[in-house]
């Protein structure tokens, strides 16, 4: 056998080994940053089993640190031995749980109705209303955006104190849909904007309406985009607090509003909080990791052109 | 924010509308119009007692108001045929805004200079200026819109490890799916829960997780919200938690939008990785980089869940914002005028810095090259 003929030389071989490095640094980072993000919504679900001597030993690990029990889920009336008997608890969180979701679903699904409408006008229409043309109509909408909710909020407490629209979902569910409506008309219009209008063309051409081939050519096309929209409205709709806490009292009263009247006696029933606050978030941490994709679309709409 | 506008569809067809059905539709906007009109005037007379007539509230007016809006909208249609039925793509959302927005601000105007206890039975009082002057001598409402600057600053350092977490994500790792999830996971939970899982349970002086860290680490006496610096660093910490998702993900999609070949010929001339970042990468992500902080200007300056909920502004006013502050100003005192203007006048500076900044973003999004 002759010597080695190709030898690795250092600089090669410190190459290998700074690769190596890195990888274990970006993975690191990456697994630190994971457990930033997971580890509260894991503390939340943990400390819902808890009682009260194993939060405060600060146990983590459900068999080994501490035997899991349905102290939190028995609060709010859930757990298995409770969940057929009559409680006004569950009751009660059952009607919040469901006015938030009435708010959130009817709000966003008038707000991506209404903006995809006004999206796909302005993509393919001129108009005018006025001094106004095209661009101008899109930043009316599009400056709702920077609108802080205080300068409505007071305003609409008088005014739909008038109006007898005072804690009511339907009231709520406008004023949401209001505060959603300019991302919506954001996304679509992008989504709009990436459709090519010989698709319309040849469909006019073919005999169909404008609306007819709105409807039926370019609304399928535009699904993923009224999905996104949907999803990002909804997140946003289903976490709101300012305006529910202000304009609701009793009957349209939404979940946020009740984990946040529920903060103030903390410390005494961790595992009830930790139950309430779980159901706050779990139904969009569900809706998070099954449709990442679209939040993702939605989000990303008008970052790159 | 710029305008993609599309190609635009010109349709030419013949519209025939007869001068019955333009009467007809001229008709139904000046009779609804009309319709709404007087029933202002009857709730008018009836609220100043001039007639007494037994309305509870102003729902007729709002029923009237609704009507309007249809029929101006199905006029369009009478009135101007296929061209009309392109205005029915934006009229209503245009009509929806219109109301719920411009509307309510002119009322605003109106309650912002006068004295109104919602509990007291004297109703609305004009009192001229003298909010004004109140505003001007209220320390409370200058070191909120002060916090508010400092919270904003913040978003430079959310901007920093937002990029970071994207380079990171679009390097060739494994799991990519699985990062992104779990980083998304803040953006979706709702403020005030966070402000419960974080705020009130994990940052508990005594039990909570972090503090337990903290205690390890060394820091004999961790409290989080007892003083000014600490507590205002931590309603940082826990919003730019929530919201360096958003960043990461525009960020993220536009660095997969820049060109692989780009990066290859760099690393063909030899050019080191951080002078490729420096050079290609970062000048090419400007433009969705400026987008994703204005969006996230526009976003911290509405923060208000988290405070309310964890600090309600303590200690002192060290951790209000603007939003919070009003907030509680209402709450304690019930006076709807006063908090009005505060908040008049935050959306003035609100719509002064943003249409600079925006300015001065335009000129920085040009190319340099």
């Amino acid at each position: 056998m002759s010597a080695q003929i190709f030898h690795d030389s250092d600089s090669d071989l410190a190459y290998r080994a700074g690769w190596a490095t890195r990888r274990i640094i970006i993975y690191g980072v990456l697994l630190l940053w994971a457990f930033i993000c997971l580890f509260p919504i894991y503390w939340t679900l943990s400390t819902t089993f808890k009682a009260a001597p194993d939060v405060m030993k600060g146990n983590l690990i459900p068999w080994i640190d501490f035997t899991p029990k349905w102290l939190g889920l028995r609060s709010l009336g859930l757990s298995p031995e409770t969940i057929f008997a009559e409680s006004t608890v569950r009751e009660e969180f059952l009607k919040r749980f469901w006015n938030s979701a009435i708010v959130a679903l009817g709000s966003s699904t008038f707000a991506v109705i209404l903006g995809s409408f006004a999206a796909y006008g302005l993509s393919r229409f001129s108009y005018r209303f006025g001094f106004m043309r095209n661009g101008d109509i899109s930043f009316f909408f599009l400056s709702q955006l920077i609108l802080p909710p205080v300068v409505l909020a007071l305003p609409f407490l008088v005014l739909y104190k008038e109006l007898d629209l005072l804690d009511t979902r339907i009231g709520l569910i406008a004023l949401y849909a209001l505060t959603v409506l300019p991302i919506v008309i954001w996304i679509m219009r992008d989504q709009f904007g990436s459709i090519p209008v010989e698709l319309e063309e040849a469909a006019l051409v073919d005999g169909s309406s404008i609306w007819g081939a709105f409807l039926t050519i370019i609304l399928p096309i535009a699904l993923p985009g009224m999905v996104a929209a949907f999803i990002i409205s909804l997140v946003l709709t289903w976490n709101e607090y300012f305006f529910a806490a202000l304009l609701t009292a009793s009957h349209a009263k939404t979940l946020p509003v009740m984990v946040a009247s529920q903060t103030g006696s903390q410390g005494i029933a961790w595992w009830s909080m930790a139950a309430l606050s779980l159901a706050a978030i779990l139904p969009l941490v569900i809706i998070g990791i099954a449709l990442e994709r679209f939040i993702i679309k939605g989000m990303a709409a008008g970052a790159v052109k | 924010m710029s305008t993609a506008e599309g190609d635009f569809l010109h349709v030419v067809t013949a519209d025939d509308v007869s001068e019955r059905r333009r009467l007809l539709g001229k008709a139904l906007v000046w009779g609804s119009a009309g319709l709404l009109g007087c029933v202002v005037v009857v709730q008018l007379a009836d609220h100043h007692s001039i007639a007494s007539l037994g309305f509870e509230n102003w729902r007729p007016t709002l029923y009237a108001y609704l009507f309007w809006a249809v029929c101006l909208c199905y006029s369009r249609v009478l009135l101007f045929g296929e061209h009309g039925k392109r205005a029915l793509f934006v009229l209503p959302a245009t009509l929806f805004v219109v109301s719920m927005v411009v509307f309510p601000l002119i009322f605003a105007l109106g309650i912002a200079f006068s004295s109104w206890n919602l509990s007291s039975p004297d109703g609305r009082q004009f009192n001229g200026i003298d909010n004004l002057r109140q505003m001007w001598a209220d320390p409370f409402y200058w070191n909120a819109l002060g916090n508010m600057v400092r919270y904003t600053l913040a978003i430079a350092v959310e901007y920093a490890i937002a990029f970071g977490l994207a380079l990171l994500l679009n390097a060739d790792i494994r799991a990519r799916k699985f990062f992104r999830v779990a980083f998304l996971m803040p953006l979706m939970l709702s403020p005030v829960a966070v402000s419960w899982m974080i705020g009130k349970s994990m940052l508990e002086t005594r039990f909570g997780p972090v503090s337990r860290l903290a205690r390890e680490l060394g820091w004999d006496n961790p409290s989080f919200f007892s003083s000014p610096e600490v507590a205002q660093l931590t309603i940082m910490i826990m919003d730019a938690w929530t919201f360096i998702p958003f960043m990461m993900i525009m960020i993220l999609a536009g660095l997969q939008a820049i060109p692989r070949e780009l990066h290859e010929a760099a690393e063909v001339d030899g050019a080191p990785a951080w002078k490729r970042f420096w050079e290609i990468t970062f000048p090419l992500m400007l433009p969705v980089s400026i987008t994703a902080i204005l969006i996230r200007i526009i976003f911290k300056l509405k923060l208000a869940d988290i405070i309310i909920n964890v600090t309600s502004g303590g200690p002192g006013g060290a951790t209000d914002s603007v939003t919070s502050f009003i907030f509680r100003e209402y709450r304690d005192r019930s006076n709807v005028g006063y908090g009005t203007l505060l908040a008049i006048f935050y959306l003035l500076l609100i719509v002064i810095a943003l249409t600079v900044l925006m300015k001065l973003a335009d000129r920085w999004m040009r190319p340099r090259y």
